[in-house]
């Protein structure tokens, strides 16, 4: 319990903290990974950028970063509910495969990238490839989302509160969009489609889990018209 | 009066050279589908290779251990760099990553059984890890690739050691195909998507670009696996020695370097022949590359790309790495292109099968069909009961034990007690091609092209 003595332990049984500043990753990681013994929430403090904190947790844990996070914060996540109170660097949430993500700032490249499940908040606005090849998680973005956001998204939901850029949803799969904002351009086998019933409910759901107030009927839904799923030399690579 | 010698005249017919039979039908092909050619397997052209290469045995000026009785060690540890659980094998010869969906489960059951009665290691592939290559295999390394299909953080705690995929010999710069015959609902399931698809992975990696971006990746495999478990990096054979050096400066414990010669479960024909540069030729950058940053045995050196018997193990060990990976060789053990297949107790043939899909045993390609006729290749019910996973496991456990014996009687013609200690001044080059790529004199001579 080495790694548990250097913590700042507030209250053994729920809760500890880690500052980045005086104490390594490698210890915050272990400790989350290994020594959590029904510790429920830990704090980061000084997190200053740095790059993979808090991943592959899987541990029902809070998880409070008290400033900005470099790459891959909360990557592979599972169960976990990590919060960063600031932005993060690229791949925030990449592979998670359940637990919550929220990031009360803005959030770089690939955001939730290849994740499998659990809920990803972003209260700003995600850069490009936001949702790139998501495989069952669902996204909230509170802004805008960069170029290529959803691309070969297969499966989950990517909600977009302000405008998306070029090519959304490009080669996308049966992940699905909801887009309440502008869209620059829609990507190869994207397009609009109706709202059901359905999709109010599911994307009414969602908002109301990432605290977000918008009215579900103000979104449009985008999803695949599933001409890229077979391979057709006739398409003239005229994606 | 003697009859005048009749002159018969012969139709003498003239084959071009550029347009030869084989050119013809590419263009009549070509021009009748509009399409270009996928296939399975690797390069089939001619290319500089191990076969180029002979040992110099020991004689006079050098001491022979006795073939038969001496001790000639094989151990390999893979991952010392960082890992604090590097791969201990039995022996250098691992198998290479290959798919579930482009292997059926039955196959990747034999494999793993195989490799764990041998010592050694078996690799996941494009499409995630399966219970049963789990279960049977003691050593299995995990693939990270571009589309982290099945890739899961269960997974990764489960794996032995991770292998990050940048790119493949056959196909360096495509990302994984396998078309829709083959996705059925378990595999479909296994990697998120529809049934039936026609499944084009990305050939970049989503979260990241770059050796920069690479290093922090390859910090946080290490953060979540709490850096016990060795973090290999592949590259298909292209600019070698640039990027061993990056992905030294990455962070990684192993790289494992694949040949033009490598295969594939389905890619572009003109990819396959025409993208990459040969297995010997990456070798040799590969090893100035770790030598270059003075980084030799520290990161280790996984060679693979039509690597088929003990010889060319050998040759890959004495030019300087550290073990080497097979994938088309272990498939042909259990059966690939070979003409009967056995099941319930007898030998069947499989050569109409071979000929339904325009083949015949010795020249089939046809992975990408999933109607492999030996049920090797394929995710056909029927079809890939064929392949009995405790037949197979018997199969490659041969030819790998075969591999094994011939590399030691190499080694103990060369002298060594251990096949690690085979070294270049063992080896020299029957070509001037083989000489210059493998910076290997031409025999007989100090001659090394380029030097």
């Amino acid at each position: 319990m080495a790694s548990l003595m250097n913590a700042m332990v507030d209250t053994p049984a729920i809760g500890a903290t880690f500052d980045l500043a005086t104490q390594p990753l490698r210890e915050l990681n272990r400790f989350l990974h290994r020594d959590l013994a029904g510790t429920r929430a830990v704090r980061v403090l000084n997190p200053d950028g740095a790059h993979n904190i808090a991943v592959g947790v899987d541990a029902p844990v809070d998880v409070d970063i008290d400033g900005h996070a470099g790459y891959y914060a909360g990557g592979m996540n599972k169960q976990a509910h990590i919060t960063i109170h600031g932005n993060t660097g690229p791949g925030v949430g990449e592979g998670m495969s359940s637990g919550a993500i929220h990031v009360k700032g803005f959030a770089s490249v690939a955001a939730g990238a290849s994740a499998h499940g659990g809920l990803l908040v972003i209260d700003g606005d995600a850069s490009l490839r936001c949702g790139i090849s998501m495989k069952g998680i669902d996204i909230v973005v509170g802004g805008s989302v960069g170029d290529y956001s959803a691309f070969m998204a297969q499966a989950g939901t990517l909600v977009i509160c302000g405008d998306a850029g070029d090519g959304l949803g490009d080669s996308l799969y049966e992940a699905v969009i909801y887009v309440r904002g502008s869209v620059k351009s829609f990507g190869a086998d994207a397009h609009e489609e109706p709202m059901s019933e359905a999709d109010i409910a599911a994307l009414g759901a969602l908002l109301k889990a990432a605290g977000m107030s918008h009215d579900p009927k103000t979104f449009r839904r985008v999803a695949s018209m599933r001409g890229l799923y077979h391979w057709n030399a006739d398409a003239n690579q005229e994606y | 009066m003697n009859k005048p010698v009749e002159f018969h005249k012969c139709m003498q017919l003239e084959e071009s050279w550029g347009y030869d039979r084989k050119t013809l039908d590419y263009i009549h092909n070509a021009s009748a589908h509009g399409l270009y050619e996928i296939r399975g397997l690797g390069a089939k052209r001619r290319v500089p290779h191990f076969d180029d290469l002979v040992f110099l045995g020991a004689s006079l000026s050098r001491y022979a251990l006795e073939g038969y009785r001496e001790r000639c060690d094989t151990r390999t540890v893979l991952g010392t760099r960082f890992a604090s659980k590097p791969i201990e094998l039995a022996i250098p010869i691992t198998i290479a990553g290959m798919s579930f969906g482009a292997l059926s489960a039955n196959v990747k059951e034999a494999l793993g059984r195989a490799a764990t009665d041998m010592g050694t290691s078996t690799t996941t592939g494009d499409g995630g890890m399966t219970r049963e290559e789990r279960q049977s295999s003691k050593t299995l390394i995990y693939q990270c690739l571009p589309s982290r299909y099945g890739f899961n953080p269960d997974d990764v705690r489960r794996a032995d050691a991770i292998e990050v995929v940048i790119g493949q010999g056959a196909k360096p710069g495509g990302g994984g195909m396998l078309l829709g015959q083959k996705v059925n609902p378990r595999v479909a399931k296994m990697r998120t998507l529809p049934e039936g698809v026609d499944q084009r992975s990305a050939c970049r990696h989503p979260d990241w670009t770059g050796p920069d971006d690479l290093t922090i990746k390859i910090q946080e495999l290490r953060e979540i696996t709490d850096w016990e478990k060795p973090i290999y990096v592949k590259v298909g054979a292209t600019r070698t020695l640039h990027d061993v050096k990056l992905a030294v400066h990455a962070g990684a414990d192993v790289i494992v370097v694949d040949g033009m010669q490598g295969g594939t479960a389905a890619t572009q024909t003109v990819f396959i022949e025409h993208v990459g540069i040969p297995t010997l030729a990456a070798v040799r950058q590969a090893v100035q590359a770790l030598e270059e940053l003075n980084m030799k045995d520290t990161v280790q050196l996984i060679v693979s790309g039509g690597i088929r018997t003990g010889a060319d193990v050998a040759k890959a060990l004495a030019m300087g790495a550290d073990a080497v990976a097979i994938g088309q060789g272990v498939l042909m053990a259990l059966g690939c292109n070979h003409d009967s297949y056995f099941q319930n107790g007898a030998q069947h043939s499989a050569v109409e099968d071979y000929a339904a899909l325009g083949t015949a045993p010795g020249y089939c390609h046809h992975c990408h069909t999933g109607k492999c006729p030996v049920g090797v290749t394929t995710q056909d019910a029927v079809l890939e009961q064929r392949l009995d996973p405790a037949v197979g496991a018997r199969h490659v456990r041969n030819y790998l034990k075969t591999l094994n014996m011939e590399l030691t009687t190499i080694a103990r013609a060369c002298g060594k007690q251990d096949v690690h200690h085979l070294e270049r001044e063992d080896l020299v080059a029957l070509t001037v091609e083989a000489a210059a790529m493998a910076g290997q004199p031409l025999a007989g001579t100090d001659w090394v092209p380029g030097r």
